[in-house]
């Protein structure tokens, strides 16, 4: 299955977002992963320089246990079982509603760099045997911004699992709102909330899964509506910028400011899971719920 | 009709009057309630029962302030977790007694603090989106100043959205998005023409139903001008939306929302 091939882990370069006014923000005290010649890859968590092929399959920096930012085609690997994905809504592209100056050609830039045709992969796979909706984030695009295609992508599968009386697992990943669609990006944040709230109402199961970074409008709304919430280690969480909050109360942030971690302690994050383990705790959240494999299913009927 | 950088200016000034006035000058028997039962009362957040006629309504509204002192105590009208957490309560509350929900919004955003990070301001707007796209009673939510980003789509994400003719509503302030584009924030003007932050862009691409005009002397000398029309509306428009039975109401305002969005398949 292509979808499952290991891709090289690719490293973004700088992307700006919009921070003003607790909007899509970019976390702007740790810099992206560098590559100085390809095989090796900086940690943000600890600046260690870390070589590549000391990485498994999960990206975890060997020295310090962070976790890099991974693919979305990454992250299907390890989480979905092999060869059950379907993908939902492929060629969802985005337009330029408001004419923002050379927004095709970014998007067009994004495609080619990530293999990707948005900043989100939706779709129906199985999890350790269990039949699911998973829409998956990827931060090397736009920084996963939430406009027109993320937010219709993301209600689309929200919508396909309510139909079919099904979990969602979503893995957020965002800077905020896709500045460059204007208000409609905005939108996007009351349509995935509605979708969440039938989905809600249907008694069916939904699982957020917030990785580094999940800010602005996307922690505002299908984010933080998980009925269970898990984080991975260190990930920054939070709605507003961290420079525009200093900016704001004229005070230096701690260090932990908007980590998983602090998340934790504040009572926004159900457990923090190591990416490894991710798997496993999916699997009994399914199993915990009366949900039953699909195997299971297939025998009773 | 004035200009976009003109009605920025103008949605901005601090003469313009904001919720409370809006309430005091549209209905009658405001009993102010206060607080979200968890944390706090923002005072950044107004709401409480009033009478629209003879119908007894609940009003939520963001208030800044007129004064430097009311300002402060107001943060200049940006919302922490603890107002956007009363306006849920309220809304239950309208539901619980059968009563529509009347919404003004005049902020430039959610504030950005550390306590209102951790008091969780992602966790309490989405919940302001979660708990109106369910809410069995109607809800209309009037853009009264200005409107920027998460912190005040969360409360406008009901049946009706209105705005008044000098209002703005956009994703982020215009300084903010000259910025980005240029590396320029006081070309916030040109950038408010790009963005479409006027009643009229906003009315012509589905966002808004309805422009409420102003009076030609400024609102803030004839505040009961349109503080009338408002009213007038709301009457008729609450009339259309309680005629509806719960699942219409709610299949309606999921579709208005469900539209949003500009792609190619
Ligand atoms: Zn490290």
């Amino acid at each position: 299955m292509k979808l499952f091939k290991k891709k090289n882990y690719i490293p973004i370069g700088r992307t700006v977002m919009p921070d003003s006014k607790g909007e899509s923000v970019k976390p702007v005290e740790r810099e992206e992963p560098v590559i100085p010649n390809g095989m090796w890859v900086k940690c943000r968590f600890c600046g260690a320089l870390v070589y590549k092929k000391e990485m498994d399959q999960f990206q975890i920096c060997p020295k310090c246990g962070g976790h890099f930012r991974i693919s979305a085609k990454d992250r299907l690997s390890i989480t979905c079982d092999e060869g059950t994905f379907e993908e939902l809504d492929p060629n969802m592209t985005s337009k330029n509603p408001m004419d923002y100056p050379d927004y095709d050609k970014l998007i067009a830039k994004m495609q080619e760099k990530t293999g990707l045709k948005e900043g989100v992969l939706t779709g129906i796979c199985q999890i350790d045997g269990y039949k699911t909706a998973v829409a998956v984030m990827d931060s090397n695009f736009i920084m996963a911004s939430m406009g027109s295609v993320v937010g219709e992508k993301i209600t689309r599968a929200i919508e396909k699992s309510t139909e079919l009386g099904i979990p969602i697992v979503i893995f957020t990943a965002s800077g905020g709102a896709r500045m460059q669609e204007g208000i409609i990006s905005l939108m996007q944040m009351a349509k995935t909330s509605a979708a969440v709230r039938r989905h809600n109402d249907a008694g069916l199961l939904y699982i957020t899964v917030m990785t580094d970074p999940t800010t602005g409008g996307v922690s505002a709304s299908f984010a933080n509506l998980g009925d269970v919430i898990l984080a991975e280690p260190k990930a920054t969480i939070g709605f507003a910028g961290r420079r525009v909050i200093e900016g704001t109360i004229n005070e230096k942030l701690p260090d932990d400011f908007q980590s998983a971690e602090f998340q934790l302690k504040h009572g926004f994050v159900d457990a923090i899971v190591e990416r490894k383990d991710i798997k496993n705790a999916l699997s009994r959240l399914f199993k915990l719920h009366g949900i039953k494999k699909e195997k299971e299913a297939a025998e009773n009927e | 009709m004035s200009n976009a950088s003109e009605i920025l200016t103008k949605s901005r000034m601090v003469s313009r009057p904001s919720s409370l006035e809006f309430i005091n000058s549209i209905f009658t028997d405001f009993f102010e309630l206060h607080g979200d039962r968890h944390f706090e009362d923002d005072m950044a957040m107004v709401g409480g029962l009033a009478m629209l006629n003879d119908m007894p309504v609940t009003v939520v509204g963001i208030q800044k302030g007129h004064t430097v002192k009311d300002n402060v105590e107001r943060r200049f009208g940006s919302p922490n977790p603890d107002g956007y957490r009363k306006v849920v309560r309220l809304m239950e509350q309208a539901e619980k007694f059968h009563r529509p929900v009347i919404q003004f919004i005049n902020t430039s955003g959610a504030y950005p603090g550390k306590g209102a990070e951790e008091r969780g301001q992602g966790e309490a707007i989405a919940r302001c989106l979660y708990v109106s796209a369910g809410l069995k009673t109607p809800v209309i939510s009037i853009f009264i100043g200005e409107g920027g980003s998460g912190g005040a789509i969360a409360m406008a994400a009901g049946d009706r959205v209105w705005m008044l003719e000098n209002g703005m509503y956009a994703v982020l302030s215009p300084e903010g998005f000259a910025s980005i584009l240029w590396r320029d924030p006081t070309r916030s003007g040109e950038a408010a023409e790009l963005m479409k932050i006027t009643a009229k862009d906003l009315l012509q691409n589905g966002v808004i139903e309805k422009i409420i005009p102003e009076p030609e002397e400024g609102i803030e000398n004839n505040l009961q001008y349109t503080a009338d029309i408002i009213k007038e509306e709301l009457v008729k428009e609450l009339k259309v939306l309680c005629s509806k039975t719960t699942e219409e109401l709610l299949e309606e305002r999921y579709k208005r929302f469900r539209k949003y969005g500009e792609f190619n398949e």
